[in-house]
């Protein structure tokens, strides 16, 4: 293996001095002069018709600087189906829905205005079952969406998710076993800590900037573009600049009506408006994960080698349409491709209700697929008699394969994930028992190299280098706390031959950083880092070639090494960076030392049958857990947990063991005890007293096992990690209970009330 | 109507004329700008807001600025010194990934500063229950374990 001085190294984040301190800024730290405080009104009703609306006594109330409804202001129209807008005119269909919004001097005069606002509703009947939705007859959530080939009036969506691969009947037919089950999944909120927010500001020129915590700045300044050019604002421009970001797990990988109401308001007071979520806000008007009910069949031959994969969902869409929607194109991946399954078929359905609208939430879809079908194997394996162990690894993903979505699997470290977690379980010795412990465990696969989910995939930087030696890494990727701005710095360190700490990187600002499609499909270690690497190389030839001048060397036979250029040659023969860069700069025709590098990987989009290479390589993983269930209280106790994951090569093993903790606890949040319980559409539980993620005491030791396969794509050999760790944890979990006591858990999350009753379903 | 309140806020005395209704958390952030003392629910739910007073690590969101009379608060801003050395609480959290967003860590940093200042060597199960009241949701907390157990060894 190669000798690395940067990667590879347990290199502290480089923003951590700033989050200890208290010193790092985010949006809710940010004041802007003659700044404004937004605040929003909802509807008090799932679904109701606006007959009339009275903002005169809040326009009076004084402080109050600006108030908008649906009727006073341009229509915007957002959301991947275009079907939302900021404000609500005619028609409110879910509690979240805006109605009004204030612009005040303060925020609680603005929270004092809302209050003054006076809307008169008719009540509707309103939908809350996604296949009570689907129905015909149906209550429409939107009277004017057509679907369908008669192109009627329809709650589903024309979103045709559809995958099929081999004959799904003809090798079930031939199969010697077949499960199938239906499996429920909820709501669970992302509970980012910093709570969501922007202030928007026009300049003089009509030129928006937008303070922002977005995931995805060159999208969303495209979206706020196309609303200023709604707003009549055409050719006007947009700017984003990101605060430090509270956290985001897809939570911001789409627009939302609050900023567009805080540009709204800005345009109209023209002072700066800022608009910051309350927790309760947090929890019932932002979006959650993908609620999906699952029907699932899998079946094998005696032997237990798998014959097929038959999956059917469908998915509350809520009253709009997000990104959320397309989570069926992620769950195709594991569907298709997690283990060797020739035959798959695969339908989904979106359907509007007068719920929530759920949105990207790390793993996107993954999860929920994972889920049922890892949950089934165990099901299946039990059915053939087989050990689940030997399930896996009979069926495992192998290097070389051809998945029947059309994956090209190239590295591939799964069989040796599954296998060190039998290890460190002991899983013959301890498999089996049924004497309330129990272990189990489950496989994923994730996109590891991009995903070619828009037409680009790309990412570009910048660097530079200034006259002291410090590198400048200006980066389209976002850092929301995962640290990809070490990840980078380590990367252009170890190419440039300098320190980590000679490295700078920004990646804040659309007016200055390169373009990028946004901190998504765990994408951003290995697309911005593959970037960075290839600028890195462009700037250390310039360099070489800069210093073979004063050095009297051929370029070829230069090379840096810890700030300084030296030949290879000739040790003796060296200068360091600073004095080379100060002589380019103050010599006759001298010259700048600067490259660019974009960056956008051989991957594929999704054909019109949903197949092709998404991604480059593909991320593994197997989580094995042992459990502890009390028959009498239905409590599931978490004695041993392992994450395995092939990362291709850990760039920063602090760095990724962290995103594995901290997606594994989330894994088991969903799995055990999170659910944004929405009754009748409105969220009855917002706030952390009722909404339970894991505390300090409740998370178990983990440990994480990292699998180095060497991605000849990565950079230096790196793949995703940022969602595989919270992606099979859940049917782990159940796969152990099950082990433990012999009850099957369909729905999560697997609370002590459900144990129970399955307890006692079983002994009856 | 405005009332004064004098206290030790970071080791040096403050006189702020405030209205009695405000929260401890609403002074330090709107009044003094300190905005390291972070809000993460108002609710006294999160511990984002977490500050010590006279030792004792409190939620500030939900703690009556008049109750701070008379007394010594603590906020991040208080703890690595002028020079910018940081404690070696914030160190180790550096040190051993103990940070993400980094949204909690100011009151997970002082909830424990608040257990190692009362138990200088405690046992893992003493941490977990002095930061059971900061919520994370980004590190899944054992990092943040190992980070105030390898303060405790330096401290």
């Amino acid at each position: 293996m190669q000798d690395f001085i940067n990667i590879g190294k347990r290199i502290p984040k480089m923003d951590a001095e700033d989050k200890v301190t208290g010193k790092a800024v985010y949006i809710q730290d940010l004041k802007v002069p003659g700044m404004l405080w937004g605040k929003i009104l909802y509807s008090p009703h799932p679904h109701a018709r606006i007959l009339n609306m009275d903002t005169s006594a809040a326009e009076r109330l004084p402080g109050v600087k600006a108030v908008l409804t649906g009727y006073n202001t341009p229509l915007i129209k957002f959301g991947f189906y275009k079907d939302n807008m900021p404000l609500k005119a005619n028609k409110v269909c879910s509690y979240r829905d805006e109605v009004a919004a204030v612009a005040a001097t303060d925020p609680d005069i603005a929270e004092e205005a809302l209050g003054l606002i006076r809307v008169e509703y008719e009540i509707l009947p309103a939908i809350f079952d996604p296949e009570d939705a689907m129905k015909e007859g149906a209550l429409l959530i939107h009277e004017e969406h057509l679907g369908g080939k008669e192109k009627k009036p329809t709650n589903i969506l024309n979103l045709p998710w559809r995958l099929v691969a081999g004959d799904v009947d003809e090798a079930r037919k031939n199969s010697a076993h077949v499960a199938e089950d239906r499996f429920k999944l909820t709501w669970v909120n992302h509970c980012c800590m910093g709570t969501s927010g922007c202030v928007a500001r026009f300049d003089l020129r009509n030129n928006l900037t937008i303070y922002s915590n977005t995931q995805i700045p060159a999208l969303a300044q495209r979206d706020y573009t196309e609303a200023l050019a709604a707003m009549g604002l055409e050719g006007k421009k947009a700017r984003v600049i990101k605060t430090t970001i509270g956290g985001a797990f897809g939570s911001k990988l789409d627009t939302y009506a609050y900023e567009y109401i805080a540009i709204l308001l800005a345009y109209k007071t023209r002072k700066p408006v800022k608009i910051i979520f309350t927790r309760e806000e947090e929890f019932f008007a932002t979006s959650p994960r993908q609620p999906a009910v699952i029907d699932i069949a899998q079946g094998c031959t005696k032997d237990g080698t798998f014959t097929f994969r038959d999956v059917r969902m469908v998915l509350d869409n809520g009253a709009y349409t997000s990104w959320g929607a397309t989570t069926p194109s992620v769950m195709m991946m594991p569907i298709s491709s997690l283990y060797k399954v020739p035959n798959v078929r695969y339908v989904a359905k979106c359907v509007y209700t007068n719920n929530t609208y759920s949105q990207a939430f790390r793993g996107y879809g993954n999860p929920q697929a994972t889920f049922a079908i890892e949950s089934q194997i165990d099901a299946l394996a039990e059915m053939a008699g087989i050990d689940p162990l030997d399930f896996r690894m009979r069926n495992a993903n192998t290097p070389g394969e051809v998945t029947p979505q059309h994956f090209n699997i190239t590295t591939c470290g799964l069989r040796e994930c599954i296998d060190v977690v039998a290890q460190k379980l002991d899983w013959r010795q301890n498999r089996g028992k049924r004497d309330g412990r129990g272990i189990g465990m489950a496989s994923m696969i994730h996109v590891g190299g991009g995903a070619r989910v828009y037409k680009s995939d790309g990412c570009g930087t910048i660097i530079k280098i200034d006259d002291f030696g410090t590198v400048n890494v200006i980066t389209g990727a976002t850092d929301m706390g995962q640290g990809a701005d070490t990840v980078i710095a380590q990367i252009v360190a170890e190419e440039l031959g300098v320190r980590v700490e000679d490295v700078i990187v920004t990646h804040t600002d659309t007016d200055i950083c390169p373009w990028d499609v946004g901190a998504h499909a765990s994408r951003t270690t290995f697309v911005a880092g593959n970037s960075a690497r290839g600028a890195s190389k462009k700037v250390k030839e310039q360099l070489l070639e800069v210093a073979s001048r004063s050095l009297g060397e051929n370029p070829e036979n230069l090379d840096i090494r810890d700030r300084t250029i030296f030949s290879k040659l000739d040790p003796e023969k060296k200068s360091p960076l600073g004095k080379i860069l100060r002589a380019s700069h103050y010599t006759a025709g001298g010259r700048m030392v600067m490259a660019e590098h974009f960056y956008d990987p051989p991957n594929e989009n999704l054909d019109r049958e949903f197949k092709g290479n998404l991604s480059v390589t593909y991320a593994y993983g197997t989580h094995g857990v042992e459990v502890e269930v009390d028959k009498e209280t239905g409590q599931v106790k978490i004695l041993k947990y392992v994450a395995a994951h092939d990362v291709g090569r850990a760039i920063n093993p602090m760095l990724l063991e962290g995103q594995v903790y901290g997606g594994a606890a989330m894994g088991i949040g969903y799995a055990l005890t999170e659910q944004l319980i929405l009754k009748n559409g409105k969220v009855i539980n917002p706030d952390f007293r009722d909404y339970k993620i894991l505390t300090a005491a409740d998370v178990p030791n983990i440990e994480a096992v990292v699998i180095e396969t060497d991605d000849p794509s990565g950079p230096f050999g790196a793949k995703g990690i940022g969602e595989p760790g919270l992606v099979p944890t859940a049917p782990a979990i159940a796969n152990a209970i099950y082990d433990a006591v012999g009850v099957r858990i369909k729905e999560l999350p697997i609370t002590p009330e459900k144990v129970l009753a399955a307890l006692k379903e079983k002994t009856k | 109507m405005k009332q004064t309140i004098h206290f030790k806020l970071n080791g040096e005395p403050v006189q702020i004329e405030a209205e009695p209704n405000l929260t401890l958390i609403q002074v330090l952030r709107e009044k003094l700008e300190l905005t390291g003392t972070k809000e993460g629910c108002g609710l006294g739910e999160c511990g984002a807001c977490t500050v010590l007073i006279n030792g004792k690590a409190v939620n500030s969101c939900i703690f009556p600025v008049m109750e701070t009379d008379g007394k010594n608060v603590i906020t991040i801003e208080g703890l690595a010194d002028v020079d910018g050395n940081l404690h070696p609480i914030q160190r180790s959290f550096v040190e051993n990934g103990a940070v993400q967003c980094g949204f909690c860590t100011p009151g997970m940093v002082l909830s424990a500063k608040a257990l190692l200042d009362e138990t200088p060597k405690p046992t893992e199960e003493e941490i977990r229950n002095a930061i059971a009241g900061n919520l994370c949701r980004c590190t899944g907390y054992l990092q943040i374990i190992q980070a105030i157990k390898e303060a405790s060894k330096k401290i």
